[in-house]
């Protein structure tokens, strides 16, 4: 039975040190009750308490941490089944696959590829996350070689894959300090690997072929003291995957299942050979509850979508992402060309901006903050008003890039062009329109 | 050991409609549980996808959305004849972009006798879709119900400030309406409401709860699509259990991204890039709850079909 932030603030020390990286310790106690801290960043608290607390305030999805430095990635810790109830947590992550089968060209390519591919979005930095080594020859010299130059080759996280324990502890006898995700315990090796995890203490995937035999795994695990584990379901089917993937989750969450309670491992690069399929399997499980899912290989085309869409799905609901305010030009603007001012709300960025683009005619847009609200909320909430928005154009540095003092508001902000031509003494203001969809309209007869 | 597997508490159903005419109606909806949870109840209608055609030249595609109909792209009836005979489209839905007021601003007599030549020409049901100018699509959209008379058409948008006439119209000439509410669950719900008032049957209701492509907002119109669906199957709101259609290609081919060259900002080939970007979007609003999704290129509408099929098979 869960216990309540205040049942649990009871048996912390309450003396507010902030060690666990949380101010008091009445919202620490908060977090554990809400899913979002682990008591063992508490370190005053008692052993009596300890047990006390283990079983109610774990995490129902426990998060596994995998890599290490900049590049590590967090994976489970997810509390609801429905992105609207609560954001989801930690973003899928997206490995790529490389095996000792291949070319070293091919590797060196892959890897490259990994390396290469980011986008900058919203101010955030885009990208895959790890790269899944796997030895097909069950050789360990080979397996190791390999290791060896793909850990050289880039900062990522790794994944070990082999189901023998030789080839795995030849791999992590070079990489261990990585703390690389291990694959993967089975019910035939389960005992060895489980050591070499808590030998080396890194993540362990456990595979099974049923989620009976799964919960099983874990069990066995979680009493030889290893709690790190990532579920490989190990049905490659779209169909069957995704439904492990829901039951995986509902049993964690809905029936509090601990023997499941664990992020997930998907492998769209064993389910089809097409690669546009692929990822579109791959985009299915960023939306329903996978951890983990490994390409088989990175192209720009598939990852970008990708990246963007696992942006767009892991966004806190409550919370609008927003755009950096400042002067953006768009179409190489020179000191004539229209001015345009609208809010820091990301979509209304990304539309407003994208519509200037479409009507080819070059233009400055003026992001102004608004605390990532779009113009009709910002200007109810007093955010996007005449006095603000002068003062925002006065200190924004644009009149040295401009020789006219022209500039189009948003149409819903319409009421405002009065207020702001007394704020801006020798401005026009002009009104555009409501839609984002008739700017390139509105533009190109502006010029006509 | 044994896995108590977790049950959603359905109590709800999603509406079946039949749109169309003949051998090639399609009847949607049906669903008993979320989309694809089909351990916890069935899909008695597969999603279906709609192919999208205007009602004249397109003016700002990208060469990778032309390309595969290049040969057809003036002429709206052999257009949605090659998606039927070369694509196996098993929907059309013909955008009414010549309409728009801010455009080549086509009156509605002669809008509407295009409408006409292609449902005379084609078989499968057929979704007219206006440019959301409230004024100009009740001109057009009623124009159209009655010079289709009897074809049952699916038409839209058909929102709140504009749905009385429309309605009428559709009510009149038996067309089906698409009730179109702006990403808002409680608008969406309020819209089937009104067009029930006025004596719109529930199963010739279907509704847009407004959608766009990965990168433009998709999470919103995705979380408002699963409490449609959540409301409509655990909360027995039988106003929302209307299936829902997504005109999501024109959305994906607007973007940005989909104009930019191979290889721009470490993008990769154009034409997948659109592609991806438009089946990705699809997969999404498919999972989240869309019955008939409106998509553009032959390529993503054959992947995300193969998706239906694998994810639906017995």
């Amino acid at each position: 039975m869960a216990l309540t932030g205040i049942q649990i603030f009871k048996l912390l020390p309450k003396t507010n040190c902030g060690k666990c990286g949380i101010p008091t310790c009445l919202a620490f106690a908060m977090n554990l009750a809400a899913g979002k801290a682990e008591l063992s960043a508490c370190p005053f608290v008692t052993e009596e308490a300890k047990a006390q607390l283990a079983e109610a305030s774990a995490p129902p999805i426990h998060p596994v941490t995998i890599g290490t430095g900049a590049t590590a990635f967090k994976v489970g810790g997810e509390t609801v089944m429905f992105r609207h109830e609560k954001k989801f947590e930690n973003p899928t992550a997206i490995a790529v696959l490389i095996t000792d089968s291949m070319s070293d060209a091919e590797v060196t390519n892959r890897v490259d590829n990994f390396n290469k591919y980011t986008y900058e979005r919203v101010g955030l930095k885009l990208r895959a996350n790890a790269v899944a080594i796997k030895s097909i020859s069950g050789d360990p010299s080979k397996f190791g070689t390999l290791v060896e130059k793909v850990a050289k080759a880039t900062d990522g996280a790794l994944i070990l894959m082999s189901d023998n324990p030789d080839v795995l502890a030849t791999g992590l006898k070079i990489c261990s300090s990585r703390k690389p995700l291990i694959y993967a315990a089975t019910k035939a090796n389960a005992e060895t690997v489980a050591k070499l995890a808590k030998e080396n203490s890194c993540p362990l995937v456990v595979k099974g072929s049923s989620l009976e035999e799964i919960a099983e795994l874990t069990g066995i695990l979680n009493k030889t003291g290893v709690n790190d584990i990532v579920i490989d379901s190990g049905s490659r089917t779209v169909k069957q995957a995704l439904q492990d993937q829901i039951i995986i989750r509902g049993s964690a969450l809905q029936k509090k299942f601990r023997l499941l309670g664990f992020p997930t491992i998907t492998f769209p690069c064993e389910m089809t050979n097409n690669p546009m399929k692929e990822a579109l399997i791959a985009s299915m499980f960023i939306a329903k509850y996978a951890g983990i899912i490994v390409l088989s290989d990175l192209q720009g085309e598939v990852l970008f979508p990708l990246v963007v869409e696992r942006l767009n799905i892991f966004t806190d609901p409550q919370r609008p992402l927003a755009t950096t305010p400042g002067i953006y030009e768009i179409g190489n603007p020179n000191e004539n060309s229209p001015l345009l001012i609208t809010t820091n709300f990301s979509l209304t960025y990304f539309i407003v901006s994208g519509e200037i683009e479409t009507s080819k005619v070059p233009s400055y847009l003026l992001v102004m903050d608004t605390e990532g609200l779009s113009v009709m909320t910002a200007w109810a909430a007093g955010k996007f008003v005449a006095d603000l928005i002068a003062t925002f154009i006065k200190k924004s540095g644009i009149e040295g890039k401009i020789k006219h003092h022209k500039l189009i508001i948003p149409g819903y902000s319409a009421s405002e062009s009065g207020g702001l031509e007394e704020e801006l003494k020798g401005w026009e203001i002009m009104v555009g329109p409501r839609e984002g969809s008739h700017i390139p309209a509105y533009l190109r007869n502006l010029k006509a | 050991m044994a896995i108590e597997i977790p049950k959603t508490p359905y109590s709800g159903k999603v509406r079946e409609i039949k749109v169309g005419k003949g051998e090639k109606a399609i009847t949607v909806g049906g669903e008993n549980s979320y989309p694809f949870y089909l351990f916890e109840g069935t899909m008695t209608h597969k999603p279906r996808i709609a192919m999208e055609i205007l009602d004249s030249p397109p003016q700002e595609w990208p060469q990778a959305a032309i390309e595969p109909f290049a040969d057809v792209i003036n002429d709206p009836v052999a257009w949605a004849k090659k998606c039927i005979h070369t694509y196996g489209a098993e929907m059309i839905a013909i955008q009414m972009v010549s309409t728009d007021p801010n455009g080549t601003n086509r009156g509605a007599d002669e809008a509407a006798a295009v409408v006409k030549k292609v449902a005379d020409a084609i078989d499968v049901p057929l979704i007219v879709w206006g440019t959301a100018n409230h004024e100009k699509d009740t001109q057009v959209l009623t124009r159209v119900c009655e010079v289709c008379q009897d074809k049952r058409l699916i038409i839209g948008p058909v929102e709140e400030k504009d749905y009385k006439k429309i309605a009428a119209a559709a009510i009149g000439y038996k067309q089906t309406v698409v009730a179109s509410s702006p990403i808002d669950i409680n608008l969406a719900k309020q819209l089937n409401i009104l067009l029930g008032n006025i004596g719109v049957a529930d199963d010739m209701i279907l509704m847009d709860p407004t959608v766009s492509s990965i990168g433009y907002g998709m999470e919103y119109c995705y979380s408002v699509m699963e409490r449609m669906r959540m409301a409509s199957l655990t909360q027995q709101d039988e106003k929302l259990q209307v299936p829902i259609i997504c005109n999501l290609g024109k959305e994906v081919w607007k973007s940005k991204e989909v104009h930019l060259p191979d290889n721009e900002n470490n993008m990769g080939n154009a034409k997948n890039r659109g592609i991806m970007m438009e089946a990705m979007s699809a997969m999404a609003m498919l999972l989240a709850g869309g019955d008939i999704i409106i998509m553009r290129h032959p390529e993503a509408i054959k992947l995300i079909k193969e998706m239906i099929a694998d994810l639906t098979v017995a």
